[in-house]
């Protein structure tokens, strides 16, 4: 892979990308999944299919789970005493709920990016090749590719080749969370997961954000939790509605916008709940 | 729809219920032209006749109050599920009830010209299907303002009965035309008034079904049963020819 690196180009991912991403064709099914904070039973029962290269959006009030949902699909949880999971997370047939999971490996199969950008105080350079380092040696040419063809695919290799050097946290609040996105892809994630990544933006970073994702599902799979319903419809392929804690309605945006089946799910997205 | 929770932002609320009210509103001034040149027909009353042509651009206005009403709601509010299926289904019947609109004005028009040129003609068939199209007009707005899903399909269905006597009145007044060339130009007028009538069930046929679709999300099945059989009709005289 690393002699390889001259044949990435801004079109191409970087090679052995394309067929890793075909063969394996990842796609986290979740079976009977339930999730405990101490005594609260934060996630009950919930089975859902992410499809490969989609974008799946999850929604719901504060406090429906949709949030411990993509904790559970990197097992940030584990970071806490008390928290724990149980059924299965298949992420290309391996349950990566399971003990034996190498939890390097998987955070680096997926992808998070959060709420507020968390760029690190460092170079615009030194973000991106941060996880790249951890995972693979790579040379000084590969690493730079690298970060030209992350770069480009989060939409700000034009606004920033001329500093890359410069840091991170000069940049504006949509530029830095692009640069999160640009970071996260870096190493070549499976899946990404998005949390709500434009809560924090103005309209115009925010639509950037959007038509980037719509981009990046050629590649990846999205999972994408927001609050806002209209992006939602705007930029996913299917809806997740959940609600305390269970996954009430899923089905392809246009039908949860047009025609829910569940009364609920027809109250939340109206705005008529509660 | 009334044992719906209620949205939160009320103002929304209220202009979806103002959306109801207005088609309501419309509705009322389109079943009262139709009830009118049935009238105008049936009475030969040529005051009548004029009030429903001049009625004709007021329903017009009408329809272009709700059409900038439902865009506004759909610009600023951005409705979805059923609000924006309530929404759709609102812009579409403006149209189908704008159309009733013009079919009762030529109704009315028409009936002015029978005065003078088919005084000898029973009239009680078109009289019949007058009051059939007037109750399923009467029941698709009512299933419009309560999003009655049953009322819709009940007049979906119902609309069979005025294709019948539309195939029945066709054939009487092409037998008239065959027996007395001189009764052409008033059966002409009489057919094209049934034809009116006919057209009028069909919009309240289509109100039913963007009621339906409103009201559950799901479209009725395209296979109606089609009573309309004229335009295959042809007569044994011709045939034999």
């Amino acid at each position: 892979m690393e002699n390889a690196s001259h044949m990435m180009s801004e079109a191409a991912p970087p090679t052995g990308f394309s067929a890793a991403a075909a063969e394996a064709a990842p796609r986290v099914s979740i079976r009977d999944l339930n999730f405990y904070y101490g005594a609260t039973h934060a996630l009950k029962n919930v089975s859902i299919d992410y499809a490969d290269r989609q974008t799946t959006a999850m929604i719901g009030p504060s406090g429906c789970g949709k949030s411990t949902l993509l904790r559970v699909l990197n097992r940030m949880y584990d970071l806490y005493p008390g928290q724990r999971a149980e059924g299965e997370v298949l992420l290309g047939g391996e349950n990566i709920i399971g003990a034996e999971q190498d939890l390097n490996q998987l955070r680096r199969r997926i992808g998070m990016v959060f709420q507020k950008p968390t760029p690190f105080p460092k170079s615009i350079y030194e973000n991106v090749v941060f996880g790249v380092r951890l995972h693979e040696k790579l040379s000084k040419s590969a690493l730079d590719e690298r970060v030209e063809w992350s770069l480009t695919r989060a939409a700000l290799w034009n606004e920033v080749k001329d500093r890359l050097g410069s840091s991170a946290l000069g940049l504006s609040g949509g530029q830095q969370q692009r640069l999160c996105i640009a970071r996260s892809i870096a190493v070549r994630p499976d899946v990404l997961l998005l949390d709500e990544p434009t809560s924090a933006l103005d309209p115009i970073s925010t639509l950037k954000i959007e038509e980037l994702i719509d981009e990046l599902k050629r590649d990846f799979t999205i999972i994408i939790v927001t609050h806002n319903m209209q992006q939602a419809a705007r930029c996913a392929d299917a809806v997740a509605f959940f609600y305390l804690g269970e996954l009430v309605e899923v089905g392809p945006s246009s039908q949860i916008f047009t025609a829910p089946r569940e009364r609920r799910t027809q109250e939340y997205v109206t705005g008529r709940f509660g | 729809m009334p044992d719906e929770t209620k949205h939160i932002v009320t103002a929304f609320e209220a202009d979806l219920r103002k959306l109801r009210d207005m088609i309501a509103g419309m509705g009322g001034l389109v079943e009262r032209a139709v009830a009118d040149a049935a009238v105008a027909l049936i009475d030969h009353d040529p005051d009548i006749a004029s009030r429903v042509v001049e009625m004709d651009p007021k329903i017009d206005a009408e329809e272009r109050a709700v059409e900038q009403f439902a865009v506004r709601l759909l610009a600023l509010r951005q409705p979805v599920a059923d609000d924006l299926r309530q929404v759709i289904q609102a812009l579409k019947v403006i149209t189908d009830l704008e159309r009733i609109g013009d079919y009762a004005a030529n109704i009315a028009k028409r009936s002015l010209v029978i005065n003078q040129v088919a005084s000898g003609f029973s009239l009680s068939g078109l009289g019949q299907m007058a009051l059939l199209v007037q109750q399923n007009l009467k029941n698709a707005i009512d299933a419009v303002g309560e999003a009655d899903p049953q009322k819709a399909i009940a007049v979906w269905r119902a609309d069979q009965m005025v294709d019948d006597l539309y195939n029945t009145i066709f054939r009487e007044l092409i037998t008239y035309m065959m027996e007395d060339a001189r009764s052409i130009s008033a059966c002409t007028h009489l057919l094209f008034i049934a034809k009116n009538l006919e057209r009028i069930g069909d919009h309240s046929t289509n109100i039913a079904e963007l009621t339906y679709y409103a009201a559950t999300g799901e479209a009725l099945p395209d296979f109606r049963p089609k009573g309309d059989h004229t335009a295959a009709y042809m007569h044994e005289a011709a045939g034999q020819r």
